[in-house]
């Protein structure tokens, strides 16, 4: 796990060096050179994935592989279905799951119920999180790191002093903890407490919906940077419209949907060229 | 506690009961008989018998309540009620001095504990009688009196005298005058002048008997520029007939004193609990009323208040769970009659698995009260498609500079809700705890530490098995 430092707001090394390549590929692992088969961890393998919503299919076959340390950007317009995969990899009741699989480390996600995966190391930041009047900041993420860590909670104090770190490092005030979860916070207050959450939480698999929407710039520096803390360990999906998180939190791969679809996939430049371009001939390129 | 026993208990964790062992058990029924010899036992002066007598033929003659659940109320069965039962020989001043299996009872429920840790005083009755008794020195020697009804009638008599049925009289109501004919035990409690009890002293009543009738009485007197608090624990053990509570409480709060009467019920399932709560509220003193009911059959409550005097402040503060047969009729009623006097009720009520909650509050401020303050909060949740929710709001305001303020709302829990909370680890039955202790967070913020412990691990217990 990482230390407190990597909660500052110094800039990752790998903003400087685009599209290079990772240090944790496959080949550097020791084990793996000297010839000992180890399953990967934290590999997150979605195939074929089919979901509908009151008989409306929404996804109509997903297919992608996430690994830890990578970061895959999600782009496309509303109603693409981004944020329909975003729940369901959670597990949100609401859909249904019409055909393919979604597996982390060769275990059937779908199968379990959303607060196992979170419990497994699964983290959805939500677009739109909920309100839950009377029960104070402070007192539910303890209780909720608690839970998905359950026997390798930190210690009270080692916990205040994590959270300290996280809340100084996304500028956010100690009187925070005193609220009530999303009562009454504006747009970039959830987006900051949403990211606190994921600091804290230190999930395998790291899924941020729409997180930069609403957000200022100097928001979504912080926001981004407090993302770029939490990823080594994770691998991460970030679901947006715009390229402008990108800019700060730089994937390795940026897939778009379309229709339900992913229709192409590609590194930075792709997010680039959407950013110029638009959808528009990716989408003209779908229907050819 | 047999498998069978605990079968029946299902999650109330204060379902279990002892071997009754009682040293005088009444038939059951009621007649004027029952309650002449109720009166007779406990050697009361002839001014007490003749009140519970006329008490009882004004219950006889009264009519049942046609409104809050009438279905309910009609199903009692008077006759099948004991009236009377005494299980030890007499209060006890020591604890060791309780028989062993009434103290069992109470240190499963953690009586004697809490008395050490945080408590001035304290009283435990057992079906109809106190059994166990003690206050602080240090209070005791300042004047103030803290016994159980009984011994407060023996020893107090003018005291007594004055005050009882002067808040509450026989009349007011049916189930006040049943308690009136055949009340036993309860608590009276007296500060004098100028006295601040600074730890709360508290009462537990405890039915141990299947078909019990249990009518506490309390009184408390606060003299000017005094202060108190006082707690009421109850449980019940879970039977297939029903028991009866009802209880009768009167609060005099003297010019400038404060009483603070904080109830944590916690019935059994199978108990009526039809109890009149009512305080008078002297010049500048305060009355609150904090209440929680968590169990019960039926519970039809309303603590009121009577603000008599000018700048007196009363506040209700209630939560009511009512969960698979239940049914919470509980609210409050404040009465303004002086100027410059202010009010707030703040109701919250949670329904869920087939549960009922209504809240029905009055207020009112008289012609001659100038500038008052009323303010009245009740929110309801309900937590599936099943439970209901009703609020019977009442105001009546004479007087128009009053400013009166009055906020209700009633909301679901969502599906978002509970998937939020899950997607952070939460089981669903954590998540709607989460939800429903986070509802009750502005009344547990006013409960005492401990007790605030205690609800919340009940209110948890309640909500385990909730979904699915």
């Amino acid at each position: 796990m990482f230390g407190m430092e990597s909660y500052g707001l110094t800039i990752r090394p790998r903003m400087a060096s685009r599209g290079r390549t990772r240090l944790h590929k496959v080949g550097a692992d020791p084990l793996k050179q000297s010839g000992f088969a180890v399953a990967e961890e934290g590999v997150l393998k979605i195939r074929d994935l089919h979901v509908e919503i009151g008989g409306e299919p929404i996804l109509k076959g997903i297919n992608l592989t996430l690994r830890k340390g990578e970061i895959h950007a999600l782009m496309g317009r509303n109603g693409s279905g981004k944020s329909t995969l975003a729940n369901v990899l959670m597990g949100h009741p609401d859909y249904d799951i019409t055909g393919g699989t979604v597996t982390l480390d060769g275990e059937d996600l779908l199968e379990l119920a959303a607060w196992e995966r979170a419990r497994k190391g699964v983290f959805l930041s939500f677009q739109y999180p909920q309100a839950v009047p009377g029960l104070k900041v402070g007192n539910f993420l303890r209780k909720s790191v608690q839970a998905v860590h359950g026997d390798d909670t930190l210690s009270a104090r080692e916990f205040r002093a994590e959270l300290n770190a996280a809340m100084e490092a996304l500028d956010m005030d100690k009187k925070f903890l005193g609220r009530y979860v999303n009562d009454g916070f504006s747009g970039g207050e959830k987006k900051r407490f949403e990211i606190l959450q994921l600091m804290l939480m230190k999930p395998r698999i790291a899924i941020l919906d729409e997180t930069d929407s609403g957000l200022d710039i100097d928001a979504m520096r912080t926001v981004a940077n407090g993302i770029n803390a939490s990823v080594d360990n994770a691998a991460c999906l970030i679901i947006t419209h715009y390229q402008r998180i990108l800019e700060h939190v730089q994937p390795d791969h940026v897939h778009v949907l379309i229709g339900g679809k992913i229709v192409a996939s590609g590194g930075y430049e792709l997010a680039v060229k959407l950013e110029e371009k638009g959808y528009e001939w990716l989408e003209q390129e779908a229907s050819a | 506690m047999s498998n069978e026993a605990r079968e029946a208990v299902g999650d109330y964790k204060a379902g279990w009961h002892d071997p009754e062992q009682s040293t005088i058990r009444f038939d059951a029924g009621l007649s004027e008989q029952v309650v002449r010899d109720i009166s007779e036992l406990k050697n009361e002066p002839e001014w007490m018998t003749d009140i519970r007598v006329k008490a009882y033929h004004h219950f006889m003659a009264r009519p049942m309540p046609t409104w809050g659940s009438t279905e309910l109320l009609n199903s009692i069965d008077f006759d099948k009620i004991c009236y009377f039962l005494r299980s030890g020989d007499g209060t006890k001043g020591d604890w060791d001095e309780v028989p062993e299996d009434i103290k069992n009872t109470f240190e499963k429920l953690g009586i004697p504990d809490a008395e050490k840790k945080w408590l001035g005083g304290v009283t435990a009755q057992y079906e109809s009688e106190t059994i166990y008794h003690s206050i602080r020195e240090d209070l005791e020697s300042q004047g103030v009196i803290f016994l159980d009804m009984d011994a407060g009638l023996r020893e107090y008599p003018e005291i007594v005298k004055k005050y009882f049925c002067s808040i509450i009289p026989y009349q007011d109501n049916k189930f006040s005058a049943l308690n009136t004919a055949v009340w036993s035990g309860g608590s009276f409690l007296y500060v004098p002048k100028g006295v601040h009890v600074e730890l709360p002293v508290q009462a537990y009543f405890r039915i141990n008997s299947e078909n019990m009738g249990q009518f506490e009485r309390t009184l408390i007197v606060a003299e000017e520029g005094s202060s108190v608090s006082y707690i009421e624990g109850c449980s019940a053990p879970t039977y297939s007939s029903d028991s009866l509570h009802s209880a009768v409480v009167e609060l005099i709060a003297m010019p400038g004193a404060y009483i603070r009467y904080t109830t944590i019920q916690n019935w059994s399932n199978n108990v009526y609990n039809l109890v009149t709560k009512r305080g008078v509220a002297y010049e500048n003193s305060t009355i609150e009323w904090v209440d929680a009911n968590v169990g019960s059959k039926l519970t039809m409550k309303y603590p009121a208040i009577i603000l008599k005097g000018e700048g007196a402040h009363g506040e209700v503060i209630s939560v009511a769970y009512a969960g698979e047969g239940m049914h919470q009729d509980a609210g409050a009623k404040v009465h303004h009659l002086a100027s410059n006097t202010t009010s707030k009720i703040l109701s919250k009520s949670i329904s869920k698995d087939g549960g009922r909650g209504s809240y029905r509050g009055m207020v009112t401020v008289s012609k001659k009260a100038d500038n008052c303050k009323v303010n009245v909060v009740c929110d309801a949740l309900i937590l599936d498609g099943k439970s209901r929710s009703d609020t019977y709001p009442t105001m009546e305001i004479k007087n128009s500079s009053c400013r009166c303020e009055h906020e209700a709302s009633v909301s679901k829990v969502s599906d978002d809700q509970v998937f939020y909370l899950m997607s952070r680890g939460h089981s669903e039955d954590e998540a709607m705890a989460l939800i429903v202790n986070g509802f009750f967070e502005p009344f547990i913020r006013e409960l005492p530490m401990e007790y605030a412990v205690e609800l919340n691990k009940l209110m948890a217990l309640e909500m385990e098995g909730s979904i699915g």
